[in-house]
């Protein structure tokens, strides 16, 4: 092991604390920069990625599923990229949970900028590991051989949202070679960031629909816990509640909210705002509405 | 012989009575002088007029003739100074007698035949005689119906020099031209583009509806084909008809830009819609002889800017002073001079580069390019805009609903002229006009409210964090759609509504 600036260290298969997961795998690295902690080799470990550029779906279900994971004492794995990566990686470490990001460029280089926060509290809890040399700057053709080592360190590589062509399948293969389990969120089929989810899950990968369920393919038996649809079931209005009934993951226009409510427009604003207010809505675009978990 | 006429000159929207003086005088070598700090283009009219009066049968003596444009010291440009001097001269030759000239003012350019042609600014020109106490205008018979506008003036629309002089002579009398403005503008009512047509988009009409009322500006935001510059179009049908002063100020306007048009007149609000590579000179109005930009002549009308984004910073950032002044001063070498903006800003933007955010499937842009691409639009320009609101696409409900039937624009307009008329019931006696207008000291005067209102606006503030200046532009807008539902009171709904309408410089949109 050798001790670098900035608590960084570097460390070989030769050293104790090296992955065992990683020894074993096809091209396995010859040595990892490491800052904070490594995986806990005895807790369990799961994977989850997705699209850079993710819907409100995708950005909520990551948010889900990382939450309830992290709760039952699983470590995220995840390569700290914007979209799927960050907020999975942000749930579980503001839930103080241990997550671990796998970085495609040196362990002291910030990327994405809007990730800084992970980037800093990460260490409480979890660490940072990186395959290349400090101050390596992150760029694309890196990313492949970094997602060899997300899949390594998983027991489980968890799809949230994915186009057909991407850098997750990329991952995903990989960790078929290893052979992890991979699992992946069903979307619509009419959506091309879920056609790649869809397609693995054609292919034979697991269809995640609870994070409970992942949760017992691991071994870990929660007590049930409440399901996603039902976890907001407030008290409200009539007509707030037609109107929540209305909305879902995918941004509404307040335009197709009128129609498919069949409130006017100045009132439908004034609903909206309740919710809003209530914490049940969100507005992702001018006037584009989502459901709020 | 001496003789002079009177004639006027233009410096932006300014008129000044100029006098031309003549003079014969016999001895020395025949020349013709003309002085009186001219540009280039009055000097040149030295010629036309030596021909044009030739061709007109008055052949000019040889004599020492002197011409002079007083006061001295104001630079003239323009040709309208061509009839002018030409009956200076004539007078001086003592064609006719100077009493047939007496209270009158004189302007035209002259043709090398003797034709007498139209010129620019005639509106201003006779308003600004009318105010010194003239009572006659003697003027191109092209422009006659834009100088017949100007009431209390007797305005003589002239084709040739032949012409004037044989009124002069009192051979041949013209009427002079009188226009009614109320009747012209009760008659006309043309349909241009109307709301009828266009289907759904409920959410931008009410927003128009509201931003037509109070004059508030407005901006879309919405995915390429939704219908945005269609519905922009339509404003103008929904605000209030225009009334004979308005008429006027825009007509003066168009006059000194020289864009009056076979109507002699701008009889409906304007609808300015720049393409996005305006220069700022072309925007704010210049020049050498400071001519009026887009923002003038979008005066009391709409001024319509599409792909707000594209438009360079530096260009857009012009608009905020023309909006707060409602007025701009353009100074220029030969002078200053302030052309009227009292416009409604209209503009429309895509929510990002590819147009489809926030539909995740088809945008493919990062969050960063999103802000990027909103941050292109400063902050002190968006708190000029007080009504945001989203242009979604027309979806195949809407198509199918394509035979429902649509609320035209007049009925809009009627609501607006109802609020428009509590407006002046409310600000009469004060400098303003709109809600819009409202300040910030004249906010707890005109936009109070009640304490469940206050409860509501304080929880929204501190949950959502917007600014100080956003409490005032909801306050604004809430004001104008309680006008519109005829309440005194702005109650929660009404705020409510207004806080729909909130614009993009919030924290931006989290996906």
């Amino acid at each position: 092991m050798l001790r670098l600036d900035n608590d960084v260290r570097f460390i070989t298969p030769f050293d104790e604390e090296f992955p065992e997961k990683l020894k074993f795998i096809p091209s396995a690295p010859k040595g990892l920069y490491v800052k904070g902690k490594l995986p806990d080799e005895n807790a369990k470990s799961v994977a989850i990625i997705g699209s850079r550029d993710c819907s409100a779906y995708g950005a909520s279900m990551s948010r889900y599923f990382a939450e309830i994971l992290s709760n039952a004492g699983v470590q995220i794995i995840s390569g700290m990229a914007r979209g799927v990566d960050g907020i999975a990686q942000r749930a579980a470490m503001n839930n103080g949970h241990p997550t671990f990001g796998v970085l495609g460029g040196g362990i002291d280089v910030v990327y994405p900028k809007s990730n800084k926060d992970i980037f800093d509290g990460i260490l409480k809890s979890g660490g940072l590991i990186s395959e290349f040399a400090p101050g390596t700057q992150p760029i694309a053709r890196q990313f492949p051989s970094r997602n060899r080592i997300i899949a390594g360190l998983a027991d489980i590589v968890l799809v949230i949202e994915a186009k057909i062509r991407s850098g997750t399948g990329i991952t995903v293969r990989r960790a078929i070679e290893q052979g992890r389990d991979v699992y992946a969120v069903p979307g619509r089929i009419t959506d091309p960031l879920s056609a790649g989810c869809n397609k693995l899950i054609e292919d034979g990968a697991g269809v995640a629909l609870t994070p409970e369920r992942i949760l017992e393919i691991l071994g870990i038996f929660e007590e049930k816990s409440e399901n996603f649809h039902k976890i907001s079931a407030p008290r409200l209005a009539k007509r707030e509640k037609m109107v929540y009934s209305g909305l879902d993951l995918y941004p509404k226009s307040l335009e197709e909210l009128t129609h498919i409510t069949g409130v006017g427009i100045p009132e439908l604003l004034g609903v909206l705002l309740q919710l809003e207010l209530k914490g049940l809505v969100a507005e992702c675009g001018k006037n584009n509405y989502i459901r709020k978990t | 012989m001496f003789s002079s006429v009177n004639s006027v000159a233009l410096f932006g929207m300014d008129a000044c009575m100029v006098c031309a003086e003549a003079d014969l005088s016999e001895g020395g070598l025949p020349v013709f002088e003309m002085v009186g700090f001219l540009g280039s283009e009055v000097k040149e009219s030295r010629e036309r007029i030596r021909t044009a009066m030739k061709n007109s049968g008055y052949l000019i003596p040889p004599k020492r003739i002197t011409v002079n444009l007083s006061p001295a010291d104001l630079r003239k440009s323009g040709s309208s100074f061509d009839l002018a001097v030409a009956l200076s001269l004539l007078m001086s030759m003592g064609i006719f007698p100077p009493e047939r000239l007496e209270g009158t003012v004189v302007a035209g350019e002259l043709s090398l035949s003797g034709e007498v042609k139209q010129v620019t600014g005639i509106l201003p020109m006779v308003l600004e005689a009318k105010k010194r106490g003239y009572k006659k205008f003697i003027l191109p018979e092209v422009n006659a119906l834009e100088g017949g506008a100007v009431s209390d003036m007797e305005v003589i629309g002239v084709s040739s020099l032949k012409q004037v002089v044989s009124y002069l002579q009192e051979g041949e009398d013209i009427a002079p031209t009188t226009v009614s403005l109320e009747d012209k503008l009760m008659e006309r009512r043309e349909a241009g583009a109307d709301f009828a047509d266009v289907s759904g988009q409920a959410l931008v009409k009410r927003g128009m509806e509201i931003a037509a009322a109070g004059m508030h500006n407005i901006l879309m935001i919405g995915p390429p084909g939704s219908g945005k510059s269609m519905m922009a179009k339509c404003i103008p049908s929904i605000l209030p008809p225009l009334s004979v002063s308005e008429c006027l100020e825009i007509s003066k306007v168009y006059s000194v830009a020289g864009l009056l048009g076979e109507d002699g007149l701008v009889m409906q609000r304007p609808f300015v819609a720049p393409h996005h590579t305006i220069s700022p000179q072309a925007l704010a109005g210049g020049g050498v002889v400071p001519r009026p930009g887009a923002v003038s002549l979008a005066h009391r009308g709409v001024l319509f800017l599409d792909e707000f984004p594209e438009f360079h910073t530096q260009t857009l950032e012009i608009l905020r002073q023309p909006i707060e002044d409602k007025v701009v001063h353009i100074q220029r070498a030969q002078g200053a001079c302030t052309f009227p903006t009292d416009f409604l800003l209209c503009a429309a933007m895509n929510p990002c580069k590819c147009g489809y955010f926030p539909d995740r499937n088809r945008c493919n842009c990062t969050q960063v390019q999103v802000k990027k691409y909103l941050s292109k639009i400063s902050g002190p320009l968006l708190d000029r805009i007080d009504i945001c609101v989203e242009a979604s696409e027309i979806g195949f409900n809407e198509l199918i609903r394509e035979n429902a039937k649509e609320e035209p624009s007049e009925n809009i307009r009627q609501r607006v002229v109802d609020a428009v008329e509590i407006q002046k019931k409310r600000f009469e006696g004060t400098k303003l006009r709109f809600n819009s207008d409202i300040g910030v000291k004249e906010m707890r005067k005109y936009c109070s409210i009640g304490q469940e209102e206050e409860k509501l606006l304080e929880k929204v503030f501190s949950k959502m964090g917007f600014s100080a200046r956003g409490y005032h532009r909801v306050l604004k807008t809430a004001r104008t759609i309680a006008d519109l539902d005829h309440s005194d009171e702005i109650n929660t709904t009404h705020i409510s509504e207004a806080l729909g309408y909130r614009g993009i410089d919030r924290r931006y949109w989290s996906a």
